[in-house]
């Protein structure tokens, strides 16, 4: 039972009268879904995504609360652009959206952001994120001053001298198709030297879109010597491999690539044995003229608030991979805990965002039915189990049985 | 018969549809010289070529390939159209089909670009190379003037050294030359070279002897310095004394081994001047085989146009793929 956006009572048998009830019969009533990697593109990309727009999408797919990536334009590196979104959100999102800042001004790599006027205006987190900041010294100092705010920082780890204009996974499937690959070693190098660098700083690192069996280990390794490290994985990277590629569809285009059939194993081990704690989208809307050209020339990123939930119910609780319960953790619990926030959890007293979910319906991902504004998507026609019913937050309907409010 | 409606790379290719093309071409070679034999099979047919990127031997040879057929034959010099005001690939490939044209013959730095251009378009697409992907009309003509000389693939060992990394030709000709039944070997510095081209059917060797050991056909490639981003190989002069073919090398291959060559040739690096003039180069001869396989090529993609259902069902997935574009663009 929610009463004035509080969950006043969890109970087999609730008495009072409500002004609306919802038959949740064979339904997972859940905690609502938190996605820490999101790119809504306002300012300066309104074109493809918008706080708006970004934001029904997140109902669509269950999210309740969403963490925006400060790649934007101008970048979000100090506090009035903080403000601007926080003043976006409150006016126009659904849901309820956290700023990320950068770690450097204009994510060029060479000073700090204003880390600390940000986290008096309410980033929940900072990162370089679509790029690496690649000065290690700098990143340590970020690492450091972070960690005064207790913001966690969220590392996107590729090499760019090792990346060498590559565009997809580097093995059998590039070779075949002849376009230049991304080796695994670009990721697992500025893993492996985040995971060093955060050592004895104190901060909360998390590693964002973890793609290789390498960097699973890595962070495996270092969860066991006891160091702190949290890592992500977008849906994509276990639901589809490399040999989507064929075809030269710019939809499968994304940073990093989707990998291996080996890599995708070793992602699902390490969701299984909670090496990777969180599930990410990356959410990363593009206009249909960015995809609809030469593979080389198309921007890195797809779309997936619209299709998370699905994705892991189908390519995880189907193939037991997960529990239904540990699904929603690393959708909405460990999100949670990785910002400090006081979410991912049904407990009385709690703010009321709540997902439910028709963990059984089945039915073939549709991009023209998404709510985003870009339809840049590998699944449309693809076949999927699990669809979100209701999206509460803060106690008010947003997403109602099929409907956006 | 082809049913298809683009040629897009020698990897879509079934042996069958390769041995088709090469047949044709042998028909066709004999119309190069004997102008009484030229026939006007494409009649009323418009083509246009649209390079990206330079070219010498592939554009005029379909150049002349169409018009020894009585094709229409432009040429969109990419440098001076709109493409320059910075219209896109896909833009460019819709306007020029609403013009009418049969057959588009795309040369581009991207791989997989030709790819995107067919599936924008209604006109038949012939990708005359894409980016480090596929030259298939350069692997033909290869397959021909081995298969004109040679009888047959069965067997036969091919030997390409050189850049193979950055080359489109090594790879379309491993394509066509597995699928024939060849053995093929290619060799070449280690930073030139990927192991992962054994996944493609080939053996991957950087000892260039091992490579040309008892070859029925050695295959030089060009080293590209457009696609070399530096430090992959001190200098030429390395590369040339290390890695270069002359005639102390083409001992190495049986004595009746051909020499070939995409071409351009530079010159006393990759190959030595003595061996491209020599006996067993057939580098000239690819030239003109360029012409016969390409006149074969739009040849039997206009028969196609002219009388198949399979074609037809592909324009309609095109023309709804365009569709989606537009909705997209001005009512979404």
């Amino acid at each position: 039972m929610v009463e004035n956006g509080i969950i006043a009572a969890v109970e087999e048998n609730i008495s009072a009268s409500a002004d609306q009830i919802i038959d949740a019969k064979g339904y997972w009533v859940a905690p609502g879904l938190i996605d820490v990697h999101v790119h809504l593109r306002e300012p300066g990309y309104e074109y493809k995504e918008t706080i708006k727009t970004g934001s029904r999408a997140a109902a669509k797919g269950g999210f309740t609360t969403i963490c925006c990536m400060p790649n934007t334009n101008p970048v979000v590196d100090n506090e009035i652009l903080v403000e601007y979104i926080k003043m976006k959100a409150e006016r126009e999102a659904i849901v309820n959206v956290l700023p990320i800042g950068s770690i450097t001004k204009g994510q060029k790599g060479e000073e700090l952001a204003n880390i600390g006027k940000m986290a008096e205006a309410g980033i929940c987190a900072i990162s370089e994120d679509g790029k690496t900041v690649m000065n290690a010294g700098l990143l340590k100092k970020a690492m450091k001053y972070a960690s005064m705010f207790n913001l966690p920082v969220l590392s996107h780890c590729e090499d760019i001298t090792l990346v060498g204009g590559g565009v997809m996974n580097a093995g059998e499937m590039s070779e075949r198709l002849g376009m230049k690959g991304i080796g695994a070693d670009a990721e697992e190098v500025i893993v492996a030297r985040d995971i060093i660098l955060a050592r004895n700083t104190g901060v909360k690192l998390h590693i964002c879109h973890i793609s290789t069996a390498g960097s699973v280990q890595l962070v495996r390794e270092a969860k066991l010597r006891g160091e702190y490290v949290s890592a992500e994985v977008c849906p994509h990277h276990f639901s589809l491999t490399d040999e989507a590629v064929e075809g030269y569809d710019a939809n499968t285009k994304m940073n990093p690539p989707l990998r291996s059939a080996k890599d995708v194993k070793s992602l699902k081990e390490g969701l299984k044995d909670h090496t990777i704690d969180i599930i990410a989208t990356d959410h990363a809307p593009h206009h249909i003229d960015e995809k609809n050209c030469e593979y080389d020339r198309a921007a890195f990123g797809i779309v997936g608030l619209e299709t998370a939930l699905p994705l892991s119910i189908t390519h995880l609780v189907e193939e037991n991979i997960l529990t239904p319960l540990e699904l929603i953790e690393k959708m909405s619990t460990n999100p949670a805990k990785l910002l400090g926030i006081d979410k991912g959890s049904l407990q009385v007293g709690k703010t009321a965002d709540i997902t439910i979910i028709d963990p059984d319906e089945t039915y073939e991902i549709d991009v023209n039915s998404f709510a985003s504004k870009s339809k840049n998507s590998p699944f449309h026609g693809y076949r999927v189990k699990g669809k979100v019913k209701y999206t509460i937050v803060g106690g008010k309907m947003v997403f109602n049985n099929g409907e956006l409010i | 018969m082809l049913k298809r409606k683009d040629i897009l790379g020698i990897r879509d290719l079934t042996a069958e549809e390769i041995l088709c093309i090469l047949e044709t071409a042998r028909e066709m070679k004999e119309k190069i010289e004997n102008k009484k034999a030229r026939e006007k099979s494409l009649k009323n047919f418009s083509i246009v070529t649209l390079f990206y990127e330079n070219s010498t031997r592939t554009k005029m040879s379909f150049a002349l390939a169409g018009e020894y057929l009585g094709a229409d034959v432009s040429d969109l010099g990419v440098a001076t159209s709109s493409v320059n005001k910075g219209e896109s690939l896909v833009d460019t490939g819709i306007t020029l089909d609403q013009m009418g044209i049969d057959i588009m013959v795309i040369r581009h730095s991207m791989s997989g670009a030709a790819n995107v251009l067919a599936r924008n378009v209604k006109a038949s697409v012939i990708n005359a190379g894409d980016g480090v992907n596929e030259h298939p009309t350069q692997a033909l003509l290869d397959l021909y003037t081995i298969y004109e000389k040679k009888k047959s693939f069965k067997d036969l060992k091919v030997a390409i050294i050189g850049d193979i990394i950055h080359s489109r030709v090594a790879r379309s000709n491993v394509f066509g030359l597995t699928k024939l039944g060849a053995n093929v070997v290619v060799g070449g510095p280690s930073t030139l070279i990927s192991k992962n081209m054994e996944y493609l059917g080939a053996k991957v060797t950087m000892d260039i002897k091992e490579a040309l050991k008892d070859a029925d056909i050695v295959m030089g490639l060009r080293i590209q310095m457009e696609r070399q981003k530096g430090g992959l190989f001190p200098d030429l002069r390395e590369y040339r004394d290390l890695f270069g073919i002359n005639e102390e090398m083409m001992k190495y291959a049986k004595p009746d081994a051909l020499l070939m060559h995409p071409g351009p040739v530079n010159r006393g690096i990759e190959l030595s001047t003595e061996i491209i003039d020599g006996s067993q180069s057939v580098i000239n001869e690819q030239v003109k085989n360029g012409v016969a396989v390409r006149m074969a090529l739009l040849h039997l993609l206009a028969e196609g146009r002219k009388n198949n259902e399979d074609i037809d069902s592909k324009w309609t997935h095109t023309r709804s793929f365009i569709q989606n574009r537009w909705d997209q663009r001005y009512i979404g």
